[in-house]
């Protein structure tokens, strides 16, 4: 039980992964697969986020220390790590342009075929 | 002048003008074009200038905004990337001119914003190459997975759906690949490549390790599209337009396969690769199956280029054999066979271009008496062919011939059958397509004379300087490996 949730941030991330990797594979319609992507991306994001956080820390902004900060003594451990947040901005990012780009093609699809089922796509190819 | 600069610049001068082009194409459609050859043509001076610099003074860092690494992000640059980069450069600015016609005639109307496209994939490639970041490397795969998608979306009537197949399937690439990142975070707190590979040392033990070294492999297999997740590659090369292909093909599985050889040589250190998990052993036999995978469905195509991406399935195959033989030939092999490939699948799909440009067809069955009618074209295939077979005194032979001395001195003797078998597989394949091209009629082809339709200029001269090139490599090969590769040989591979 320990285990289970002291570890609560994986499962999540590795449920949200699967759920996402069953939507890619197991569905037959493009938007639906898209959907699933969109899940397993967003499964790392949090995954990054919850490793940077701390029990009991804090938000990474040390209060009245511009210019003299060399005075604070800090304890990482009070604060966040930002790191992860921040990179995942920019995966957020990347999420969003490769959710662009498969949107605009679906659009397509759709457009030549009137249809998004990957079946009757397949059997009009 | 100073040539500090330089690592920055060969990726931001690609960039800005890429964001320039939209601009200017709205008052001059044909500005584009030359201001993306310009583009490639500065990087690939600039990248020049980096190999001199490496070739004279070893490995340059280069921080970016003056932080200090870890912290800042470094550009590092070292033999195997300046030889990389060089090699992507010079692919580019050919493949570049040699696009204008071709696109033009497949989709009239879009040249400007294929070549803005163009240039911010041509951005994402270089980049992976430069830096010396895990997390930069994961942005740049992404500028340039997210262009290629694009550039591939505008092909034949059924890119669209390749180009969505490659969207979720690549999307998981760059996923399990940021997941590896992240677990290498988790435990060491770094991101920096040189940073990583000291803070891992004492913990090779630990299954998060051990965990981060599978996804990088399934990740970056994905992208490199090694045999069984290659699924994506032949619909995405076969259905986008020529132009693209011919910069696709050559250039994205090899720079993946660059990020490979990072990640298990630089970042684990060799004896991690090799001796803490059985991955490089399972590695070379999946390698040694994809050689005869793509090798026997290539065989099976009527359609060249689905032929070409298939046999290109087998030669990333022969690329992680070599390096997975953990001895230095065999590093050696797979470093020229990235180069000799690049050069001779460019061409291809280059030559391929040429011939739906002028005949419209890519049946193979369709282009007899094609040395008629593009000679020059057909000599240039007939040398790529050889040089793909493993014929002296073409690159591809020489590479062949170093990834054989490889699996011998690994004692892996299955793998020299391996390569040998898939040579005559090469070899059953090309010269059925040369066959075509040289000695069969057109299929109801009549009497008539018959004329001289040779490619455009601006598509010949490209197509002529990668047969060259693949001639000129082979010749020079001992000097190369000399110079350049035998640098790039990781330490602790004997």
């Amino acid at each position: 039980m320990e285990f289970l949730s002291g570890h609560a941030n994986y499962f999540v991330y590795i449920m949200l992964m699967m759920i996402g990797l069953y939507g890619m594979m197991a569905k037959k319609n493009l938007v639906k697969k898209l959907v699933g992507m969109n899940i397993f991306q967003w499964s790392l994001i949090l995954f990054f986020v919850s490793i940077g956080a701390k029990e009991g820390g804090t938000i990474p902004i040390v209060e009245g220390a511009h210019g003299h900060g060399a005075e604070i003594v800090i304890q990482a451990s009070h604060y966040v790590n930002p790191l992860p947040h921040v990179l995942m901005l920019t995966a957020i990012v990347v999420g969003v342009g490769t959710t662009g780009v498969a949107l605009a093609v679906l659009l397509n699809l759709y457009k030549k075929y009137k249809t998004l089922d990957e079946d009757e796509i397949i059997g009009k190819l | 002048m100073d040539h500090s600069q330089l690592p920055i610049l060969v990726v931001l001068i690609p960039m800005l003008v890429s964001f320039v082009i939209p601009l200017v194409g709205i008052w001059n459609k044909k500005l584009p074009f030359y201001m993306a050859t310009a583009a490639m043509a500065a990087s690939l001076l600039a990248a020049l200038g980096i190999m001199n610099q490496v070739l004279q003074q070893g490995p340059i860092s280069y921080r970016l905004g003056g932080w200090a690494p870890p912290w800042g992000i470094e550009y590092y640059i070292d033999h195997l990337n300046a030889f990389i980069m060089t090699l992507v450069c010079f692919i580019s600015v050919f493949i570049c001119i040699y696009s204008r016609k071709s696109i033009t005639q497949e989709r009239p109307g879009k040249e400007v914003h294929f070549y803005c496209v163009l240039l911010l994939l041509f951005t994402g490639l270089i980049g992976m190459l430069v830096t010396g970041d895990m997390f930069n490397i994961y942005v740049f795969l992404e500028i340039s997975s997210l262009s290629a998608y694009a550039l591939i979306a505008i092909g034949d009537e059924k890119a669209h759906f390749a180009t969505f197949k490659y969207i979720i399937i690549g999307t998981i690439g760059a996923c399990f690949y940021l997941l590896g990142v992240g677990y290498l975070y988790m435990a060491t707190g770094s991101l920096n490549i040189h940073d990583l590979s000291t803070l891992l040392q004492p913990l090779y033990g630990s299954k998060v390790i051990v965990v981060s070294a599978i996804f990088f492999i399934i990740g970056l297999g994905i992208k490199m599209g090694l045999f069984p997740l290659h699924t994506w590659l032949p619909g995405a090369y076969t259905h986008a337009p020529s132009a693209v292909s011919a910069y696709i093909a050559p250039l994205m599985s090899k720079v993946a396969a660059y990020v490979f050889i990072r990640v298990m040589f630089t970042v684990f250190d060799v004896s991690f690769s090799f001796e803490n998990l059985p991955i490089m052993e399972i590695l070379s036999w999946i390698a040694a199956v994809a050689i005869i995978f793509g090798s026997i469905v290539a065989i099976s195509q009527s359609d060249i280029k689905m032929m070409l991406a298939y046999s290109s399935i087998s030669q990333i195959g022969y690329i992680v054999l070599g390096v997975t033989m953990g001895n230095r030939e065999g590093f050696i092999g797979s470093v020229l066979h990235i180069l000799n490939h690049a050069f001779m699948k460019g061409c291809l799909f280059a030559i391929v271009g040429a011939i739906i440009y002028r005949h419209g067809t890519r049946a193979i069955e369709r282009f007899g008496n094609l040395h008629r009618t593009m000679p020059l074209t057909s000599a240039a295939f007939a040398v790529a062919a050889l040089s793909m077979i493993g014929l002296p005194p073409t690159a591809g032979f020489f590479s062949k011939w170093y990834l054989v001395l490889g699996a011998i001195s690994a004692g892996k003797w299955v793998f020299v059958v391996v390569i040998m078998i898939s040579s005559l597989l090469n070899a059953v394949y090309f010269f059925r397509v040369v066959e075509h091209v040289f000695w069969k009629p057109k299929s109801g082809g009549t009497d008539l004379p018959i004329e001289r339709n040779e490619a455009p200029n601006s598509m010949l001269i490209p197509i002529l300087v990668l047969a060259a090139g693949i001639l000129a490599l082979g010749f020079a090969s001992h000097w190369i490996i000399e110079m350049v590769i035998g640098q790039t040989v990781p330490a602790g591979i004997l």
